[in-house]
């Protein structure tokens, strides 16, 4: 058993065109590290400099959005499933 | 060129009247690798502001699974900007992240929620928006795609 994760459009370019990919981690900043050995680039993509989720994207994890449960530091274990959405958002 | 069915680009503009002055925004999803706008989902704009639009996390999550579930893809993404002309803001262009998306705006800048005025010509334009790069193309408004690519004129053998 692992994690699933599932990949958008516009991050498949960092796993070979893959709609979901899996990792291993206790939290996910853990997988996120995890994800990043196999499919290098992508941690730049969910995570600023400071080592804080991008505004940019939403992850859920079990479909809660990790915005509230902890960002990065949020338990994650085998079995779990984890979903990675480009934020929809803009203005003026 | 996005090629767009009447019904559905006037529904696009009824939303962004209705939600005057605040923004509007929507997906229009189509069958991935078809181009085809066809289903209209308008969404709620959880920001509630004149300035800003956002999909709220949970339906973005919903409208996502959804649309996988039906093989579909984000075809045109769309909203309003109400003080501003039809162009992506710098904003929108560091969120764009579908490039293969329409990104349509529409403008209710000049006339806000009212509808039938004389010369009341509605501001809509549709974009690419790739790595950063906003490319504007043309809009093609087609009374129906029932009857294939030839929307405005039939031609009788």
């Amino acid at each position: 058993m692992a994690i699933e994760v599932r990949i958008p459009t516009i991050l498949r370019t960092h796993t070979g065109g893959a709609k979901t990919v899996e990792g291993s981690g206790a939290t996910l900043g853990a997988l996120v590290d995890d994800l990043d050995s196999q499919h290098p680039g992508l941690k730049n993509r969910l995570v600023t400099e400071e080592g804080k989720l991008h505004r940019f994207v939403n992850v859920y994890v079990n479909d809660e959005d990790v915005r509230f449960t902890g960002a990065l530091d949020t338990s994650v274990k085998d079995g779990d499933s984890v979903t990675i959405l480009p934020a929809v958002a803009g203005g003026c | 060129m996005l090629r767009i069915d009447r019904a559905t680009y006037d529904a696009i503009v009824a939303h962004a009247r209705e939600d005057h002055p605040d923004e509007a925004c929507g997906v229009v999803a189509g069958p991935e690798g078809s181009d085809r706008p066809e289903r209209f989902i308008p969404m709620l704009n959880a920001a509630r502001s004149p300035t800003f639009y956002e999909f709220d996390s949970g339906d973005l999550l919903r409208l996502y699974r959804d649309m996988d579930d039906r093989d579909e893809v984000p075809v045109v993404v769309y909203h309003s900007h109400t003080a501003t002309e039809a162009y992506p803001s710098r904003t929108d262009i560091s969120y764009a992240s579908e490039p293969e998306a329409h990104y349509v705006l529409v403008s209710t800048r000049e006339h806000g929620a009212q509808t039938g005025l004389a010369g009341d010509e509605v501001e809509f334009r549709s974009f690419r928006i790739v790595d950063g790069q906003v490319t504007e193309e043309d809009v093609e408004v087609v009374e129906s795609y029932l009857f294939g690519h030839s929307p405005t004129t039939v031609v009788y053998d």
